[in-house]
């Protein structure tokens, strides 16, 4: 198997890291325009990834989780523009790229997973010549050399029996194999970074399981960077090294993903971690988050989070939060986030 | 968690109707040998092709639901769950074996007042109330229709029951659409509980909706068990949430029922093997904890279980799970293992010839991987692992 990934990525460590970040999404605005008047569905997001680190962001539906990700591979739907902001990529910026140099990065370069394999693949296209088609298009294979790769992809994402089902169509695939040809796909080019989009809701439990280990596995293997948008807490603790969590269309909170989660420093990753049942430790009674998220259109004056925040003051109605670094290389955008930490460590030692 | 207390570590109220002791006694709703079978496919493709048409979507189930107790159904998609509560309802033609409530056993059409005994709250909250109809106008024909109340109450009651979930009064004025997803599931817990059932359906209750909603319907189900002493038959995949909310869970695993206990003695002790994997596949959120150099803990191992479900057209001979058993042994090809329990603990079942006896120590017999069914049903991480 051809491993360029692995090998630039022992590059980058053997040269010290000094390439700087692989994705390095800055300040970017995303808005859409509808009949209520202008969403700004993502509002100012910066974000970086690392060669071959797995990037978790998490926050509730209408976040601007997904229109980030979208934003980043070039997918807005139509009436959604970014009108401001870079989303540099090994240092080139893709926002001004015409769609045919897009087209040129997408696969070699940066990849996506889907939620719904089903409606991701070709359904009248055999499974085999989707996973060749990317090595065809962007790498120059020929037919059989294609074919070859995509029976080594299958294999690696174990595809049982891959010289059979190479011929097969998704819906001879049940949702995990469905998952595991999409993860194909997005490895056939062999890229830099992988986008993920929720790519495991649709799945059971222990199909999901299978799912995580298997990307976690590659991760490790072929040094591909991973940006994982999800909703669930608990699949980013385990694949993730670092974390930014989104909130209205703005990041609340990043940092490592051990020191988040345990220990948040932004009242909503602390309403995230606390409304969430957990197998382990069994509350009394959840705590949900009061309220609705804001609305996009107009969105709240100050903290956007204020209004659902039981530590809230009169500054947070007022001032603007941008995300402001905290010791030890977190960040998070609350202006009293000692009283979040507070509340955390009373969980801790609560019951 | 030690697990040693039967429940689920939250006290809950007994309800004042619970019958006292008398509630362990006789069940509220019983299954004996149930069984729930879908004809697929035309009667044309079965000749010519030899496929078995008959999905037997639940296949021998016996459960038993008391008094105010919450009973949780897990298992993966496709493992019957759905279907054994929509049959539990009477939602859905039972093909073998009786339902029985409060020791009488249940016809095929049942009467309206049956129905009512039983109602049920979906997954969906988008697609299970009619976008026509205010929440008033529903609420309002259900107690009509099953004269819950007398007409000059209705509006009063429907007030009532939306104060119960949650909801303002003026929201007997709106439509579906004018809700929210946690909003309308709790439209929904209202619709199900206008005709004072005695057990509530929940079939996957949150999981459609956002995570800091999830809790408020959550806490609200929980709510409503102490103030009303319902029965609640919870269906989930997820088992924080059947933790968070049951006494006890029953495991369901390709239309057959292979574990229950007392929720905290299955989180604590499961003795099924797919118990075990189930459990083990629940990523945590502790876990991130470990000390780690940069990679994800997920690398280092095996999945918690492998392969697919097989096809419930396709049913394994013996052991059902056997295909992708980590312990399986010749006599799980052969023999059905039946619900055992350990001695002198009968809240614990499970169906493994091994669930109560020492796990086999021998080498596993060479059949696990043994293809039942369709081309997907392999275990798919044994050629991984010998790159």
């Amino acid at each position: 198997m051809s491993e360029p990934a692995s090998r630039r990525r022992a590059e980058n460590t053997a040269a010290g890291g000094v390439k700087g970040p692989m994705l390095d999404v800055r300040d970017l605005h995303v808005q859409i325009a509808s009949r209520h008047g202008t969403v700004r569905a993502v509002d100012g997001v910066s974000l970086e990834v690392a060669g071959g680190e797995a990037l978790g962001l998490v926050g509730e539906s209408g976040s601007g989780k997904s229109m980030t990700l979208r934003t980043i591979l070039g997918v807005l739907p139509p009436e959604a523009k970014v009108t401001a902001g870079q989303i540099l990529l090994d240092g080139v910026d893709l926002v001004p790229l015409s769609r045919s140099d897009l087209n040129r990065i997408r696969g070699p370069k940066i990849s996506m997973i889907f939620q719904e394999p089903m409606s991701a693949l070709n359904p009248v296209m055999r499974v085999g010549y989707q996973i060749a088609e990317g090595p065809r298009v962007h790498m120059g294979y020929g037919k059989a050399k294609a074919a070859q790769r995509a029976l080594e992809l299958m294999q690696r994402v174990g595809i049982p029996d891959p010289e059979r089902r190479f011929r097969a169509y998704p819906h001879e695939f049940s949702g995990g194999m469905r998952q595991r040809v999409m993860i194909a796909i997005a490895l056939s080019c062999d890229p830099e970074i992988i986008l993920c989009d929720e790519p495991t809701t649709a799945l059971d439990v222990t199909i999901q399981d299978q799912i995580l280990r298997l990307l976690a596995k590659l991760c490790a293997e072929s040094g591909v960077s991973l940006l994982f948008v999800t909703h669930d807490l608990p699949i980013v603790a385990q694949l993730c090294q670092r974390v930014a969590v989104m909130y209205g269309g703005q990041l609340v909170e990043t940092g490592d993903v051990r020191e988040v989660l345990l220990d948040p420093r932004h009242p909503y990753t602390l309403g995230l971690v606390r409304s969430a049942p957990d197998v382990e430790y069994v509350r009394e009674s959840l705590v949900p988050i009061p309220g609705s998220p804001p609305s996009l259109v107009s969105p709240p004056s100050g903290c956007r989070f204020h209004p659902r925040c039981a530590f809230a003051e009169e500054d947070c109605r007022v001032l603007p939060t941008p995300l402001r670094v905290l010791p030890g290389g977190r960040s998070t955008a609350c202006l009293h986030y000692e009283r979040a930490a507070e509340a955390a460590a009373a969980d801790r030692v609560g019951p | 968690m030690t697990g040693t207390a039967g429940g689920s570590g939250a006290a809950l109220p007994v309800s004042p109707d619970a019958g006292g002791g008398a509630a362990s006694a006789a069940p509220l709703l019983s299954a004996r040998d149930m069984a729930v079978h879908f004809h697929v496919g035309s009667r044309l493709a079965a000749r010519v092709r030899h496929e078995q048409r008959l999905l037997r979507a639940v296949d021998g189930v016996d459960l038993e639901l008391a008094r105010g107790e919450a009973l949780a159904l897990v298992g993966e998609s496709g493992s019957g769950k759905s279907t054994l509560a929509l049959a539990l309802a009477g939602m859905r033609p039972v093909d073998a074996g009786e339902v029985r409530f409060d020791g009488r056993v249940l016809p095929t059409r049942r009467s309206r007042a049956d129905q009512r005994r039983i109602q049920m709250v979906f997954q969906d909250p988008y697609s299970s109330l009619n976008p026509r109809l205010t929440v008033g106008g529903m609420l309002g024909e259900l107690l009509r229709v099953h004269h819950v109340v007398p007409g000059g109450e209705v509006a009063s009651y429907s007030q009532e029951l939306l104060r119960l979930v949650g909801l303002d009064g003026d929201a007997l004025r709106a439509y579906p659409r004018q809700f929210s997803g946690g909003q309308r599931q709790r439209v929904a817990i209202a619709r199900a509980l206008a005709l004072r059932p005695d057990i509530l359906v929940a079939d996957e209750p949150v999981s459609a909706l956002d995570v800091s909603v999830q809790a408020t319907i959550l806490n609200l189900l929980r709510d409503l068990r102490g103030e009303l002493g319902l029965t609640l038959l919870l269906i989930s995949h997820n088992l924080a949430v059947v933790r968070h909310l049951c006494d006890r869970v029953a495991v369901m695993y390709l239309g057959r029922i292979v574990e229950v206990a007392p929720t905290g003695r299955l989180f604590s002790d499961p003795r099924h093997p797919y118990t075990r994997g189930l459990l083990a596949a629940i990523p945590r959120l502790a876990d991130s904890a470990e000390a780690r150099d940069g990679t994800s803990p997920l690398a280092d191992s095996g999945p918690a279980v492998a392969g697919d479900m097989p096809s419930a057209l396709r049913i394994p001979a013996g052991c059902r799970f056997r295909t992708r058993c980590p312990i399986a042994r010749d006599i799980c090809a052969t023999v059905d293992p039946a619900l055992t329990h350990a001695t002198g603990d009968l809240a614990h079942e499970a169906a493994c010839h091994f669930a109560f006896s020492a796990a086999p120590s021998a080498e596993p017999s060479a059949g696990p991987a043994e293809p039942s069914a369709g081309p997907a049903e392999r275990p798919a991480e044994s050629r991984w692992k010998k790159e």
